[in-house]
């Protein structure tokens, strides 16, 4: 496990990433208890086969604006957890309740309506390399469109405004023009941040979004994921390798093993004993502070 | 973890000796097969070398063409002209049809299963079917004119398209898809903002293969079919002018050479 860990942070950097922000004190105290719930799974399961059950009984509640991390080992269901609440992946059973509505069930307009609220990033960005910043972070306002108005980059202006807002955010404005392959590692999760951003989500679900990465630019990216969280009241959602940057970004922890949740509390509860039950018996390997 | 845990002796770690063998192994089998086949169809592979010069010279007496000769170059390029055309015009109007099956032949862009099946069973067809039968098959329904040379190299090139495209577009694809797709965006804005984008240097790349392919292709379906260029090259095989056969195969060469010299140009500013 510990070979793993060190291995994914392979993808290096080359230009320095400008950092960081400080958040303001009473942010950062505000009790995450006392948000509204705005997402409920419940008894969610998910077989690939009638031998293979990824998910069993899954029961979990999301509250607005919170930074919730799934955390596990390789095999647990994490990704397959987070790809259902959006039904990239179909449970196989099990209610997903987002805004008064049992989203399993939704199909067609319904169901892209619903992505919409969705937004998403990838540990490989899912970036279009070939094309260039702006055109991948607009592509994020794709579910708003009919086929055509899409096909045809049909963009408003005020549309195109808002886009250029939010790469500015994220610091990315010198790199606008450019194609996505000419970019690092870092500055790519960032323009997949800003897709997500433009949808105007209420949930954004991070597939390991610092897994590719080196430290710096790994805290870089939970810095932006946890101010989203705080600043715009977006609830994210992230799956992660790492138990220390969990525990240092989170303010709710969902341990998950063998497709059971284990865990589901803050992250000051985490400690030794809760790690060897998630991780099991090679926990002792695993850094924890 | 690596020092510490490692319990292998260096000296029983064999991995290159055995690479040795293996690619020994293969040689001998290769080197095996040569000769068995020389044995089974009593070719012998010594004479076959040897009688290399004799050809040579050969090649130089009856072939190097006079000043007469060069009179008829009009109507070769005339015809080369044409080849090269229907050559261009068949692959064309096959990759826009290889596209489509090609999105419904895919994994990630299949519309429904079966249709994926079909897609892939009409590409594998026609991609099975040589084009020199594809010629003959169609020379008997419409008979020797370009329209045959045409539809032979347009269904040989559906074919391998198909092949092609489908491997370029899940290689190309598959994450730009998934990002989409959870966005919300339906299944043509996929099409056109994630897959095309992304596998548009491939596709062109594999059209510009088989406008290459096929101009030399073409030479040999107009043989069969009695158009082009190849029609020429048979008449004067046939009468054994063997001068007018060289001008007419240095002039398929140059035309292949300056096609493939067009189509990297194309590719080196496309990618």
């Amino acid at each position: 496990m510990a070979t793993q860990l060190k291995s994914r942070s392979k993808v290096t950097e080359k230009k320095a990433d400008p950092v960081i922000f400080n958040f303001p004190e009473e942010a950062q105290l505000e009790e995450t208890i006392e948000r509204p719930v705005i997402m409920q799974v419940k008894n969610l399961h998910k077989n690939y086969t009638k031998d293979t059950k990824v998910l069993k009984d899954i029961n979990f509640d999301i509250r607005e604006g919170e930074l919730l991390s799934i955390i596990g080992p390789s095999g647990a269901g994490k990704s397959t957890l987070l790809r259902t609440i959006n039904r990239m992946i179909e449970p196989t059973s099990g209610e997903i309740i987002f805004g008064d509505e049992n989203i399993t069930k939704l199909k067609g307009k319904g169901l892209r309506k619903m992505r919409t609220d969705i937004g998403m990033i990838f540990q490989h960005y899912n970036l279009v390399d070939r094309l260039s910043v702006f055109e991948n972070v607009l592509h994020g306002l794709l579910g708003y469109k009919n086929s055509l108005q899409g096909i045809l980059s049909l963009y408003s202006e005020e549309e195109k405004e808002k886009a250029l807002e939010i790469i500015t955010e994220l610091g990315i404005e010198d790199h606008i023009y450019k194609r996505c392959d000419e970019l690092s590692g870092g500055q790519k999760q960032r323009v997949g941040i800003a897709r997500a951003l433009i949808q105007d989500p209420k949930i954004i679900l991070c597939d390991e979004p610092i897994a590719s990465l080196d430290p710096r630019a790994s805290m870089v990216i939970m810095e932006y994921l946890k101010r989203i969280s705080r600043e715009r009241g977006i609830t994210v959602i992230v799956n992660l390798h790492q138990v220390d940057v969990a525990k240092k970004y989170s303010d709710r922890m969902i341990g998950l093993n063998a497709g059971e949740i284990v865990f589901n509390d803050a992250p000051e509860v985490m400690d030794q004993g809760i790690v060897t039950k998630i991780y099991g018996s090679k926990a002792d390997e695993l850094i924890v502070e | 973890m690596s020092s510490k845990s490692s319990t292998q002796h260096l000296s029983r770690v064999n991995i290159i000796r055995k690479k040795h063998i293996r690619l020994t192994i293969a040689a001998l089998i290769i080197l095996g097969l040569i000769i068995l086949a020389g044995e089974i169809t009593s070719y012998d592979h010594i004479d076959g070398l040897l009688s290399i010069p004799a050809a040579i010279s050969w090649l130089f007496s009856n072939m190097l063409f006079s000043a007469g000769t060069l009179a008829n170059f009009p109507t070769v390029l005339r015809l080369l002209w044409e080849t090269i055309l229907i050559s261009i015009v068949s692959t064309t109007t096959a990759s826009v049809f290889a596209l489509i099956f090609a999105l419904l032949g895919s994994q990630l862009t299949q519309v429904n299963t079966f249709l994926m099946y079909v897609a892939k069973l009409v590409a594998s067809v026609s991609r099975n079917i040589p084009v020199v039968a594809w010629a003959l098959i169609l020379v008997l329904s419409f008979g020797t004119n370009s329209a045959t040379g045409f539809l032979a190299l347009f269904f040989a090139t559906f074919g391998f398209l198909v092949r092609a495209y489908i491997e370029t577009i899940d290689e190309a694809s598959s994450d730009s898809i998934e990002a989409l797709r959870a966005t919300g965006a339906t299944y043509p804005q996929m099409i056109f903002k994630a897959v095309l984008p992304g596998s548009m240097p491939q596709l062109f790349s594999w059209t510009l293969f088989m406008i290459e392919t096929n101009i030399r292709s073409a030479t040999l379906v107009g043989l069969l079919t009695g158009t082009g260029i190849g029609y020429l090259f048979d008449l004067y095989y046939k009468q054994l002018n063997y001068e007018m056969v060289s001008l007419i195969t240095l002039s398929i060469v140059v035309a292949v050479l300056i096609i493939e010299a067009i189509s990297n140009r194309i590719r080196r500013e496309i990618i």
